[in-house]
């Protein structure tokens, strides 16, 4: 496995926010996890990409538990994930996770889906909670739509609403699980220039995607799962220009050239 | 036309009936809400518990278990519900209790097959915010399933406001003890039968149609 390369303009933030060692996870006899070592500093944005069933998702969800590790250590801010339970509860609301269904609470307004975990877990006001909701739907640009249930949305816009839920609860990183791949074409752009804006304003951020544009663009590092193990990690310019291990080289390939 | 219906409370009897059902209908709702609770949580214990109770208590026939809330109980355990000098309130209590248990059953079963509808990532979402299990199955979880099962839990209803009847078999003065009575002290029997039968229809068919357009209205929009 090669060592971690990281980008000059970098070097400030070295402190270490996520941190998977050895970690290891089967499906049934599939391994979809294969001794992983991952180490993500705080403020750094990472993407991880990689062709279908290479774990790439399956990565992201451990990182705050929603799938168990069959062995190996996953720490966030210097604290090893507890077991289900209260004290996970209270670490999933410092990691923002955005799904590639949304998933937004369908019962609920666009505001209410905002406000809900700000209230019941971090025991906000409902008056403080409605104006930093709305404050975020505005950034995201969905502040008209506060008022109405997710369905009536559509795919962008209820993306940028998941986002605002997560940003809501101060998260210290934020996992994107494939946020694009649920999304008509010209929706995307929409949801990327959010993403897009958190990375500059030097949100930790692990995004497992297929859009190459946005890794080449926002990501400080890309990650290259392929089968279940980590192939190749760099600096995005050096990862597309030249990347070094055949896998890569191989999945590039087929998806540069159209 | 209508003379035999003289010296009979007829309405007071079917209000024991409408109490019998709404009662039960709150006990039932509220224990079977907590035994779906107990069959989709991840502690084992509780969900092996959940499950024997569904499967015990829904295939016990609830004649059988009226009765023995009366002549177990209370005559051998002395569960008389605060009222042992009082026969008719023990009884009443009885069978509230009785088909409280037994609808919860079904109840939870309509429940859980409401939670199966929910798709999985609005639990994902609620725990990956940061809501606990309790919270995220009363607050994401459960009232999207009720939304869902409110036409099945409309049949429950209806299936329980007929059930009360067999209260009879401990003596509680509602409708089908009544019913009874007067056929066996009336001549006309077909004109007993048919206006106890329509009493039934006329509690329980606005309650379908409510709960039925209740239903559509209140459905989640994916």
């Amino acid at each position: 496995m090669t060592e971690v390369s990281v980008a000059e303009e970098d070097a400030v933030a070295t402190d270490e926010l996520v941190v998977l060692k050895s970690v290891n996870k089967h499906f049934g006899a599939l391994h979809v996890l294969q001794d992983i070592d991952l180490t993500i500093a705080r403020g750094e944005v990472v993407v991880v990409i990689g062709p279908s069933g290479s774990g790439k998702s399956t990565l992201c969800r451990t990182i705050n538990r929603l799938e168990t590790v069959d062995s190996g250590t996953i720490t966030i801010d210097g604290r090893p994930l507890p077991q289900e339970g209260r004290e996970l509860a209270r670490l999933r609301a410092d990691v923002g996770m955005v799904f590639q269904s949304f998933n937004l609470f369908a019962h609920k307004t666009v505001l209410e889906n905002v406000t809900l975990a700000q209230i019941k877990v971090r025991r906000a006001n409902k008056q403080q909670a409605q104006e930093k909701a709305r404050a975020l739907l505005d950034r995201v640009g969905v502040g008209a739509q506060a008022d109405k249930y997710p369905a009536q949305l559509s795919g962008g816009q209820q993306q940028r609403v998941a986002i605002a839920r997560a940003l809501a609860m101060d998260p210290k990183v934020m996992l994107f699980d494939e946020p694009t791949s649920a999304l008509d074409p010209e929706m995307i752009n929409e949801v990327l220039e959010v993403m897009q804006q958190l990375a500059r304003d030097g949100m930790t951020m692990i995004v497992v995607t297929h859009e190459m544009g946005f890794a080449r663009s926002a990501a400080d590092r890309v990650v290259f799962m392929a089968d279940g193990r980590i192939v190749e990690q760099a600096v995005p310019e050096q990862f597309f220009s030249n990347p070094r291990s055949d896998r890569a080289k191989d999945f590039l390939s087929k998806i540069l050239h159209h | 036309m209508f003379d035999f219906l003289e010296g009979y409370d007829v309405l007071g009897a079917f209000w024991t009936t409408v109490q019998l059902t709404a009662l039960s209908a709150v006990g039932s709702l509220v224990w079977g809400t907590l035994l779906a609770g107990m069959r989709v949580s991840p502690v084992p214990l509780m969900r092996g518990f959940g499950t024997a109770y569904v499967n015990i208590v829904r295939n016990i026939p609830l004649t059988v278990i009226i009765v023995f809330s009366s002549l177990g109980l209370a005559d051998i355990f002395g569960v008389t519900m605060g009222a042992s000098d009082d026969f008719k309130l023990q009884g009443f209590r009885l069978a509230v209790l009785s088909l409280s248990a037994y609808t919860a059953a079904f109840v939870c079963e309509a429940i859980r097959s409401g939670i199966n509808t929910v798709p999985v990532g609005q639990a994902e979402a609620a725990r990956a915010i940061g809501l606990s299990f309790s919270q995220s199955l009363r607050l994401i979880v459960l009232p999207q399933a009720f939304r869902a099962v409110i036409a099945p839990l409309a049949n429950v209803l209806i299936a329980l406001t007929k059930n009360t009847t067999v209260a009879a078999a401990i003596g509680v003065a509602e409708a089908a003890t009544l019913m009874k009575t007067m056929l066996e002290n009336e001549a006309q029997t077909i004109a007993v039968g048919a206006l106890f039968a329509l009493g039934f229809v006329v509690l329980t068919l606005p309650t379908g149609l409510l709960l039925g357009w209740v239903g559509k209205r209140m459905a989640v929009k994916r």
